[in-house]
């Protein structure tokens, strides 16, 4: 007759946390902020198709790091989650707190109930009517919320950015300034002679003025142009709202009529 | 092993459904998990409803893109059920559709259809291609078949423009429906759907220039419609007493969908109804 091994559920626990903290550790990072006009996401990401910023909603973005698939399975599942929300009620019903926290209950009990707990940490950001209604929330593996005033960084060296962001981050940055700041920060981490490129950068905003749709990419010339050290032409805004050089939306004026 | 029991967990985490790799249409998605939200899945019952109809809607290219313009009018037998009702609609960036047949069915399935758009695009993080959101509306149309047959049929018109054309200045393309999803390529630059169409596309027969600018594409549209409404009594002409104009969408590569705003549609729609006064015919 065989006993099954017994392991304290307070020993497995902290045996999932590490595995999980050890995981995310091993990535790179991401940082997400607000800045005047909404929220913005900076990942350090060399692919360009593979990505760790997302659309969600409307107003809803999303940006993850650890195991890739195990993230693209919780942004299908949101994206999934706020479209048959949106279609089912309507397009204003669908908010950044609800997603948080299906996520934060499906992260709960994938890691109490699975043997392996997702290795990944979310936030889920939200772009409000002003400033005041912005909402960041992060999401970490074992289904913890927290709802971030300022800003969330996640990934990699997390805690070597954070303090460098807790220096040099101010409320109200105008974007060329929110993502020299941010930046800044993620090339903080242990040897700080780092240089981030557009080639390694992945950089989307949820932009408050953008009518319908507001999460844009920015990607290319545009970010170029607004990197650290570009000069203050100050057109890079302009040229990468056209539609065609991004993947947000234009007009869509369908929610006009069901509204 | 289940992803997550919602049973520990009730009305918040996701269902297991929504972490299931799998399709990324919408349509497809909803079918499996939420099927009581599908239009149109009940079996039709004997008998004939009485509903409202929409009307007249006309689509033709341009130097550079595309336009779909529609009359305000739905009908119900011989009443007008509603006057300014909105049956041309912008479905993604690249792409509008206009629906002329039942109208509760038709917005419905221009609802679905533009989720269905933009689900995909969120999804796959790339557009479907011209030819794949043309096909997905046949799949849907198709879908809607025992309605037309109880008859509460709908047609819509779809008007794209395709960023992968080989011209950017001939990228504008116009696809028909018929009843049963049938999907045909409009290749002769102009088309319309509805009770006045056929008097609208005999306007836009005499009218249609493919060289035109934006400007007398979006006038001629209206002239087309001003003629289907002057011999169609279910197609609505512009309301001038209520400031009620037909709506146009334009689809242009530097643009995208913009739907034409209320003083433009006024002003042009004004110009026609004072030249229509010396020349009734046009």
């Amino acid at each position: 007759m065989t006993m099954p091994f017994y392991t304290s559920p307070e020993q497995l626990m902290r045996e999932r946390s590490e595995l999980a903290r050890k995981g995310i550790a091993r990535g790179r990072s991401v940082v997400v902020l607000k800045y005047a006009g909404g929220v913005l996401f900076v990942a350090e990401n060399p692919s360009t198709t593979l990505h760790k910023i997302s659309e969600i909603y409307d107003r809803i973005g999303f940006a993850a790091v650890g195991r890739y698939s195990e993230f693209e399975n919780l942004r299908m599942a949101g994206i999934r989650m706020a479209d048959v929300k949106g279609y089912s009620y309507d397009r204003r019903d669908v908010t950044g707190r609800a997603l948080a926290n299906a996520y934060a209950q499906t992260l709960g009990a994938i890691f109490t109930e699975q043997v392996k707990p997702f290795e990944v940490e979310i936030c889920v950001g939200e772009v409000g009517s002003t400033a005041e209604f912005d909402q960041l929330y992060r999401l970490t593996y074992d289904g913890s919320i927290v709802d971030e005033p300022q800003y969330v960084v996640m990934g990699g060296q997390a805690e070597t950015i954070t303090t460098a962001l807790k220096q040099s981050f101010t409320e109200g940055l105008e974007l060329r300034d929110a993502i020299a700041t941010a930046i800044r920060a993620l090339s903080s981490d242990g040897e700080s002679s780092r240089e981030l490129g557009v080639g390694q950068l992945e950089v989307a905003v949820l932009e408050r003025s953008r009518p319908h749709r507001t999460f844009r990419r920015i990607s290319g010339a545009a970010l170029r142009e607004l990197l650290p050290g570009s000069g203050e032409s100050g057109s890079g805004e302009q040229s990468a709202s056209a539609p065609g050089g991004d993947e947000s939306g234009a007009g869509g004026d369908v929610a006009q009529g069901d509204r | 092993m289940e992803p997550s029991s919602p049973r520990n967990f009730p009305g918040q985490a996701l269902p297991p459904a929504y972490l299931t790799p799998g399709s990324s249409s919408f349509t497809d998605f909803l079918r499996s998990a939420a099927p009581e939200l599908m239009p149109g899945y009940s079996e039709h019952s004997e008998g004939r409803v009485e509903a409202p109809h929409g009307t007249t809607i006309v689509a033709l290219t341009f130097r550079g893109g595309v336009l779909l313009a529609g009359d305000r009018r739905a009908t119900m037998g011989n009443l007008i059920a509603q006057r300014d009702m909105e049956k041309v609609y912008v479905t993604d960036d690249y792409s509008a559709v206009g629906i002329a047949g039942t109208a509760g069915i038709a917005l419905e399935m221009v609802r679905l259809y533009s989720i269905e758009l933009e689900h995909y695009e969120k999804l796959e993080g790339v557009r479907l291609s011209l030819d794949g959101k043309a096909n997905k509306l046949a799949t849907m149309l198709r879908g809607n078949l025992q309605g037309a047959i109880a008859g509460l049929a709908v047609l819509p018109l779809f008007a794209g423009y395709d960023t992968e054309a080989d011209d950017p200045e001939r990228a504008g393309r116009i696809v028909t429906y018929d009843i049963t999803g049938g999907r045909y390529n409009e290749t002769g630059g102009y088309h319309a759907v509805g009770s006045g169409s056929v008097f609208a596309k005999s306007a836009l027969k005499k009218r249609h220039d493919p060289d035109a600018d934006l400007d007398s594409a979006i006038r001629n549209a209206v002239e087309a419609l001003y003629d289907a409404a002057d011999d169609d009594t279910a197609t609505g002409g512009p309301d001038l007493s209520r400031r009620i104009y037909p709506s146009v969408v334009t689809i242009t590569g530097p643009e995208g969908a913009v739907r034409l705003s209320e003083e433009q549609a006024a002003s042009v729609a004004e110009d026609v109804v004072n030249r229509r006064r010396e020349i009734p015919g046009g």
